[in-house]
């Protein structure tokens, strides 16, 4: 693999409350290359969409990032504001999950592309034009010239997705970061955006990092994955290491919860307990409290990230136990 | 529980004092209100009469406090009568809409065109003076502000999940109008009230000193004032003190209110 | 075959669009949002029928028809053969404690001001289905049922997470009786790790109180593993219904297969999926659907006489129901 196009290292987001400190990332490794897709999977409160904020900094001013980001190997968080702003919407894009809260309500879309190209690229008006509409013909709006006039809400809630990344492309980033793209999209709109960002990651070469909690998306649409739990990083590595034989308990039991293909109206093997509560420090393995291979160990010390084969960690004090493929849980 | 606020506490003293000042007068200032003092016309503040006195010679002091209860019987009862009118009505509206609410729009729109004192000085006009008519002439008026804050709320809730789950359980229409939206649309309505009851003691200070509200000699705020305002520039504790007293009562009230609104806010 | 227990006929629910200021100036009429449009259906006693579609295809708004929260426009719906809407206001109050309701979003759907034991113990006594002396044991009873503890009863709904809100909208519908549970998305709120719980509960109290299940939603997986029936809607109509296992394994509607194509399998080992999108295009709008077939738009088979004649829900020489003049 070629050298990393974005390394996070020890990543940690602590959100100053008027009840304590939430401690919403804690330690978090990864890296991304180019034409590489990334997903981070995890569910509510994982820290999931706050780690993929903190990396061109757009958390609020409530937010303490620490760690580094390197971009290139220059470090995004100690960047001085202005180079920020030009790596920002150029060089680095971003997709939210509301296009609608994302676009502005009151520019027709062309405006907004304008917008970006205005600002990251020197083409004059004729030429950001004929971009745009080169921009909106590339996500599979049809009729783009017609369409650049219209304002959001005119838009259904597919090409709203499709408009937004059409944006976000303006600049040509090399590298894209997905929230939930399309969680608030129908399977039918949902395969076309997927379909649409992979098309875009081979033809343009761009890395991508998807965050979702769908792990059906990221079994389709990511090369590696990082699953996160409780604002931690439980185990990272290529989508058929991790989902084949996984090496931390959550991502096992995640996965046994699945309803699969196994037999109809058999019980399924949920996770016991509820999601975490992030606003108290746990000691521990975050997971320990609602996993079934927990030792006494797990209570006190909290795993490190170990390597169980090329590009696949874990941290998991049980991981030994794991590792066999799910036959029949997942197919 | 849930934390009572600084700007809460500071409402609530400011209207326990006000509630003590017209619970037992006496207690506070020994002084009779409405006994002349020839010795000490239009005095001015002094240990003997920290208010000043007026042109009677009667004490400012004793005479602000004597003026408390009226004021707050003002406050209280120009806001429970629209409050209520205005919650049936604006719960009739929300839940069955329709012409109803078409009938209720017109009509809203009616009242609103007039300037709220423009109209109740009209209607006390008619009644003729006195804080009775005073009364009927702000319900007549004031309803509409709350029916209108209900019916919104109401709108809202009538669409939410737990009252479709209310109607799939059989239960009648008036225990889901009454149990279940009602508690959850009163909110708003209580914290306008206590902030309308500042604006109630301002109106009825007004109308006291236009001669349309409290008659004398009934000691009220604004017929204090209206006594004093000939002697504003000899005397001007005679007005300046039952102002202030309005200005705190006022402060109170808002205070409180946003206080409130804080306090009841639901969780989610 | 037995009977169906709950039967919808040729139901039909529109809504009023809006209409703007200039739209009245030109005399436009008033634009309807055809929801659901003459929907025949039935509801066998002890099974669990899965109605799946995108959103906006009106399966929340069947939902709703089914329990008579809506009032539908056209058509009969039949309860034990009888129809509903000729029942007097006290025996569709006996209808209701026998069709029960749990929603999709467990924060609306719960009364804030409410404690879980008022919320419980008020259905209980209107309906009188227990002596007011024994309500007390009815509530510790209910939460048992769906594994909550019993001092939730003191509790408020902010106070739970969201997989536990769904379980106090469960015994909520339970605590009337029913015989038949309409769910309406009942997990799609809640994460994936607490989904399975709640699949697990209703599998649980279908074996136990012998309930009849409709499940509402837009999760091909749950339906699959869920479902003995699975009915397929697009725009307001059935496209496709039949058993589940050999309608997904042999899906005759082009919108069926398009719609299991599009869904991310868990393949393992498999990683980035390159292909033709499953189904091109968007769904039409509701307000003025397309001519014929409505799916002929996005179908990739689609003829020029789809677009002419609504097709019927019939057999066409297969084992199962399909809405397809090409299916055969």
């Amino acid at each position: 693999m070629n050298a990393p196009l974005l390394e996070v290292r020890d990543l940690g987001v602590v959100f100053a409350t008027p009840r304590g400190a939430v401690h919403a990332v804690d330690g978090l490794d990864f890296t991304v290359g180019a034409g590489e897709v990334l997903g981070i999977v995890g569910e509510s409160g994982s820290g999931k969409s706050v780690t993929l904020r903190a990396i061109p900094r757009l958390l609020h001013a409530n937010a303490t990032v620490s760690g580094q980001v390197l971009w290139r190997g220059e470090d995004m968080l100690a960047l001085p504001a202005e180079r920020l702003r030009r790596l920002r919407g150029g060089q680095v894009a971003m997709v939210f999950q509301e296009p609608m809260s994302a676009l502005n309500p009151v520019l027709p879309i062309g405006q907004q592309i304008d917008e970006v190209l205005v600002a990251h690229t020197s083409l004059d008006g004729r030429a950001r034009r004929a971009r745009a509409v080169e921009l909106l013909g590339l996500v599979g709006i049809a009729s783009a010239a017609a369409r650049l006039a219209q304002y959001p809400h005119e838009f259904s809630g597919g090409m709203r997705q499709r408009a937004m990344i059409a944006i976000a492309l303006a600049a040509e980033p090399a590298l894209l970061l997905a929230d939930e793209p399309t969680t608030a999209l129908d399977v039918t709109i949902q395969d076309q955006i997927l379909q649409l960002l992979l098309r875009l990651v081979d033809e343009l070469g761009m890395a991508l990092v998807l965050v979702t909690h769908d792990l059906g998306v990221v079994a389709e649409t990511c090369d590696r994955v990082a699953v996160m739990y409780a604002g931690r990083l439980c185990e990272t590595g290529t989508v058929g290491a991790v989902f084949g034989g996984p090496r931390h308990a959550y991502t096992d039991a995640l996965l046994r919860s699945m309803p699969g293909t196994g037999t109809a109206r058999e019980r399924l093997v949920p996770i016991p307990g509820q999601p975490p509560r992030i606003d108290r420090p746990v000691a521990g393995c975050a997971f320990a409290p609602r996993c079934t291979h927990a030792r006494p160990v797990c209570g006190t010390e909290r795993p490190r990230l170990t390597d169980w084969a090329e590009g696949h960690a874990s941290a998991c004090f049980a991981a030994d136990e794991l590792g066999a493929p799910l036959v029949g849980a997942v197919a | 529980m849930r934390r009572i606020s600084v700007p809460l506490w500071l409402g609530l003293g400011i209207l326990a004092l006000l509630l003590l000042c017209a619970a037992a007068p006496q207690l506070l200032w020994p002084t009779d209100p409405l006994a002349f003092d020839f010795a000490a016309l239009t005095a001015a503040p002094s240990w003997a009469h920290p208010f000043g006195t007026d042109q009677f010679g009667r004490d400012m002091l004793a005479r602000t406090i004597a003026a408390s209860s009226v004021d707050l019987q003002i406050a209280l009862f120009s806001v429970v009568f629209p409050l209520m009118i205005g919650t049936l009505i604006g719960l009739a509206v929300g839940w069955y809409g329709g012409w109803l609410d078409a009938v209720f729009g017109r009509l809203v729109d009616l009242v609103v065109t007039f300037p709220f004192l423009v109209l109740v000085i009209a209607i006390v006009a008619v009644l003729g003076p006195g804080l009775v008519n005073m009364y009927i002439a702000v319900a007549c008026v004031g309803w509409v502000a709350y029916a209108r804050l209900i019916r919104g709320e109401v709108m809202v809730q009538r669409n939410s999940d737990y009252v479709a789950a209310a109607r799939v359980l059989g239960y009648s229409t008036a225990r889901i109008v009454f149990r279940h939206i009602l508690p959850n649309a009163l909110r708003p309505v209580l914290v306008y009230s206590v902030t309308d009851m500042a604006l109630c003691i301002l109106l009825g200070s007004s109308l006291g000193y236009l001669g349309l509200g409290a008659q004398p000699p009934t000691a009220e705020w604004g017929v204090l004032i209206a006594d004093g305002k000939n002697f504003f520039t000899t005397a001007p504790w005679i007005t300046l003190f039952p102002g202030v007293a309005i200005v705190l009562a006022g402060l109170g009230f808002s205070l409180a209110g946003d206080g409130l609104a804080d306090l009841l806010e639901v969780k989610r | 075959m037995t009977p169906p227990l709950l039967e919808a006929d040729a139901l039909t629910k529109h809504f009023p669009g809006r209409r703007g200021l200039l739209d009245m100036l030109r005399r436009r009429e008033r634009p309807v949002v055809r929801a659901v449009e003459a929907l025949s259906l039935d509801v066998r006693a002890g099974e669990t029928l899965g109605i799946v579609g995108e959103s906006g295809c009106g399966k929340s708004t069947l939902a709703r028809c089914l329990v008579r929260l809506h009032r539908p426009d056209a058509g009969v719906l039949r309860f034990r053969g009888t129809d509903v809407d000729a029942l007097s206001e006290a025996d569709r109050r006996r209808f209701n404690r026998q069709v029960q309701m749990v929603f999709q979003d467990p924060y609306s759907s719960l009364n804030p001001r409410m404690t879980v034991r008022a919320v419980l113990a008020e259905a209980l006594a209107v309906h009188k289905v227990v002596p007011p002396d024994q309500i007390e044991g009815r509530v510790a009873a209910l939460l048992d049922l769906v594994h909550l503890s019993r001092d939730a009863a003191e509790r408020y709904p902010h106070e739970f997470s969201g997989g536990q809100r769904q379980r106090i909208g469960i015994a909520r519908a339970l605590a009337v009786e029913p015989s038949v549970l309409i769910a309406d998305e009942p997990v799609s709120a809640l994460d994936v790790s607490v989904q399975a719980q709640i699949v697990n509960l209703f599998l649980e109290l279908q074996e136990r109180l012998g309930l009849t299940l409709v499940f509402i939603t837009h999760d091909l997986r749950l339906v699959r593993h869920l479902a003995h029936r699975v009915a397929v809607m697009y725009l307001g109509r059935i496209v496709e219904t039949g058993p589940t296992a050999e309608l997904f394994a042999a899906p005759r509607h082009p919108y069926t297969q398009g719609l299991l194509r599009a869904v991310p399998q868990m393949a393992a080992g498999q990683g980035r999926v390159r292909r033709a999108a499953a189904i091109t295009g968007g769904l039409p709008s509701p307000l003025a659907p397309p001519p014929g077939c409505s799916f002929h738009p996005r179908c990739p088979i689609a003829e020029p006489a789809c677009s002419t004649a609504v097709p019927a829900l019939a057999a066409r020489g297969g084992a199962w129901p399909v809405a397809c003049r090409l299916a055969g």
